[in-house]
């Protein structure tokens, strides 16, 4: 068969096409045990990601807690050894209750390849980051391809590649996938569906509902970096220090966090309509009132001037290698310090407080000169397809 | 000087707020207008006016070019819309206005072409892409974006484009504000002037209010450039006075920028106009002169327009005049909303009643 530098309607028929381009992209890029079977579903042992320690889900206590079936039936006698067990009042062995937590994702950013990533690393970091903010330590990915006839097979060589790369800096395999070939014109070049898994970690317990009065409000870095270096490659802007995503795994930044997850009550990580929609949602959901404070909120100087020139709010530019944290403030001020030991944390800061006094669900903003307005949602993304 | 940070530079904004608060001091009250949709935003944004003595109103006039253009030039471009092989070229906000049945929105999901474009030379390079069609570009805007207009208009007579034309609802503002103030129904004292439009027309188009009694000066909009605007009027109104003052001498100059002004000299020429709230205000909009005449898409193209209807209960006239806050409309935030708007000053993204969904009014 003569060799293709382009996507063909055959490379999504199922054979031998599909075959060749699985061999030769997804498997030499991402191979691991469970891709490499090719089967119609991976199979993952979860005790190796159950972890040990009492539940408080919803009220239950330690006496409450039911045998994980998964472990039971998976595990031998060494790895059920990991397993925590805590001794009730009648003295009998309990098992901890875990908990798998599920997401999915689909990736169609313009242009495929921005600066500081592509959309693959994109979607790597996407479902792990939303794995992570749900205080899960991720197990699996998924990826599933919609291709465009025609869409350069170079170019998804480099898109699968760094998905490879990425998947495993993360600790995560990517152990599925599938590939769909369209005619020219019906997609954009190549779009990426994802679904991870993850196991929740003991005792963490985090929600956008779960924020109370008092709790401070923690950004883990300089915000709205990822679509201001989308937005100023599509607007042609040259700045002369150049805006490059942020996209990044926030696994070293989060996974120590979760060791001692005692007052953490939200995590999420600004992505599409950035921080200050993420900051109203949360609000909306706990039905407090949050007030940030601009001369605490960190943006690079590159993003300021191009936010400047086009006239957008860096508090709506999505950030995809950024955590929002809202805990207490002993638990907010040890994120602080793990979240600045690390490279992509080194500009955290603390950027505000949940008020106490009721008054219902808003958001407010201190501003540079001492004034206040409010933070309300957009009605619209400032820029389509970020993400 | 990197002037974003000097002009928003904390440490003066006590120093700032103490002149005006002295000035304020020798006066009962004082109602302050700024008419200039950018200002309106900034002052929101920034919270400007928590930082003023209570006796001092700071009220928004007629200064997005989108909320004063009227019912009916909406229902044109949505008939010049509903035309086979044409496309509406135009800035993002006309889109989302509500004309008397419909707007460019609702036209374009059924089927409709328009195209947001950032500047009209685009929609020119649009004509000159696509011969086969007719490309209209919606000129709406005031003496800051009417120079660009006459610039593409000067483009597409040079190169003899015959299938671009404009429906122009340029306006003039130190006309609106003669016919504001002589009108007698907005009890306004003194005047923001707008920055873009001064950089533009200069400072001495202001003279014709001052000789009413009405102080003017003209504001960058920067926090520290409100503030110390702001000051200054009051203490004109204090010293019982009224003249011309230039806060933002390092953009304007007193005669403003002569190649803008004759670019629209050339192209332009004035006519009356209607402006939503204020009504019929004598010369103060713009047409296409003799010359460029060919150009105009009301002469080109003759439609049917229906008779216009203002939404019910929609009172953007009287926040238009700063006569009531959006607050004092029964529709603010219950019925108009930005997702789903019934008035202009609702859809622009300079409209005052967009600013104070968005920002608050934190009186």
């Amino acid at each position: 068969m003569k060799q293709s530098d382009r996507v063909l309607l055959g490379h999504g028929s199922g054979g031998r096409l599909t075959q060749q381009l699985v061999r030769e992209i997804f498997l030499r890029f991402l191979g691991n045990p469970a891709l490499e079977r090719l089967e119609d579903a991976a199979l993952i042992p979860l005790n190796d990601f159950c972890s040990g320690g009492a539940s408080r889900l919803s009220g239950l206590g330690p006496e409450d807690a039911a045998t994980c079936e998964n472990c039971s039936r998976l595990s031998s006698p060494p790895s059920a050894s990991r397993l925590a067990r805590s001794q009730g009042p009648a003295g009998a062995s309990q098992l901890a209750m875990s908990r798998l937590a599920m997401t999915t994702d689909s990736f169609v950013v313009d242009p495929v390849i921005f600066a500081g990533g592509d959309i693959g690393k994109l979607a790597v970091c996407g479902t792990v980051n939303d794995l992570l903010v749900m205080g899960a330590r991720p197990v699996a990915l998924s990826a599933g391809y919609i291709l465009e006839e025609g869409f350069p097979l170079a170019t998804l060589e480099q898109i699968v590649q760094s998905m490879g790369v990425t998947a495993r800096s993360a600790g995560v395999d990517i152990v599925t996938g599938d590939t769909k070939v369209v005619p020219r014109g019906k997609a954009d070049g190549c779009f990426i569906n994802t679904a991870g898994i993850g196991m929740v970690l003991p005792e963490v317990e985090v929600g956008g509902d779960k924020v109370e009065p008092g709790d401070w409000v923690v950004i883990s870095g300089p915000i709205g970096e990822h679509g201001a270096a989308i937005m100023a490659g599509r607007a042609g802007i040259e700045l002369r220090s150049p805006i490059v995503s942020d996209c990044a795994p926030l696994t070293p930044l989060i996974l120590p966090l979760l060791e001692a997850p005692q007052g953490l009550h939200a995590m999420r990580d600004p992505t599409r309509g950035g921080l200050g929609t993420t900051i109203c949602e949360i609000a909306d959901a706990s039905r407090v009132h949050i007030q940030i404070e601009e001369a605490k909120l960190p943006v690079s100087n590159s993003v300021r001037a191009a936010c400047e020139l086009l006239g957008i709010d860096p508090l709506f530019l999505a950030c995809e290698g950024r955590v929002l944290l809202l805990a207490t403030p002993e638990a907010a001020q040890r994120a602080l310090k793990i979240f600045q030991e690390h490279p992509i944390g080194k500009g955290a800061a603390i950027i505000g407080e949940v008020q106490a006094g009721g008054g219902g669900s808003r958001v407010t903003c201190k501003t540079i000169i001492g004034s206040h307005r409010m933070i309300t949602m957009p009605a619209a993304d400032p820029l389509p397809r970020i993400c | 000087m990197k002037w974003l940070d000097e002009f928003r530079d904390p440490q003066w904004v006590g120093p700032l707020r103490e002149r005006i608060n002295r000035a304020a001091q020798q006066l009962d009250s004082a109602v302050l207008m700024e008419v200039c949709g950018t200002h309106t935003m900034a002052i929101a944004r920034y919270g400007i006016r928590e930082l003023l003595p209570k006796s001092v109103r700071l009220v928004s006039g007629p200064g997005c070019p989108v909320c004063v253009t009227p019912v009916d030039y909406v229902d044109h471009a949505i008939a010049l819309a509903r035309q086979p092989q044409t496309v509406l070229a135009t800035f993002g906000d006309m889109v989302r206005v509500p004309g008397s049945t419909s707007s460019l929105t609702l036209e374009m999901a059924r089927g409709a072409q328009v195209r947001v474009v950032l500047s009209s030379l685009d929609a020119l390079k649009l004509a000159q892409r696509c011969p086969e069609q007719q490309i209209v570009f919606l000129a709406v805007g005031f003496e800051t974006t009417a120079p660009t207009i006459a610039a593409t208009l000067k483009a597409a007579a040079a190169a003899r484009v015959n299938n671009f034309s404009v429906l122009c609802a340029h306006k003039t503002v130190p006309e609106a504000l003669e016919g504001l103030i002589s009108s007698g129904r907005a009890t306004v004292q003194a005047l923001l002037c707008p920055p873009h439009v001064s950089a533009i027309i200069g400072t001495r188009p202001y003279e014709r209010l001052t000789a009413r009694g009405v102080p003017c000066v003209i504001g960058g909009f920067e926090p520290l450039d409100i503030l110390l605007a702001v000051g200054m009027l009051l203490e004109q109104l204090a010293a019982k006075q009224a003249r011309v003052e230039n806060e933002y001498s390092r953009v304007v100059r007193p005669n403003g920028n002569e190649r803008a002004k004759a670019l629209l000299e050339d192209v332009f020429e004035p006519c009356d106009a209607i402006w939503r709230g204020l009504g019929m205000v004598p010369k103060s909009g713009l047409r296409l002169n003799a010359r460029y005449s060919n150009f105009d898409a009301a002469q080109r193209f003759s439609v049917q327009v229906e008779p216009a209807q203002e939404p019910a209960g929609c009172r953007c006239g009287e926040v238009l005049l700063g006569n009531i806050n959006p607050v004092e409309c029964p529709l603010f935030g219950t019925v108009c909303t930005p997702e789903d708007p019934v008035g202009a000053c609702m859809v622009s993204s300079e409209g005052t009643c967009a600013a104070h969904f968005r920002y608050g009014g934190h009186q």
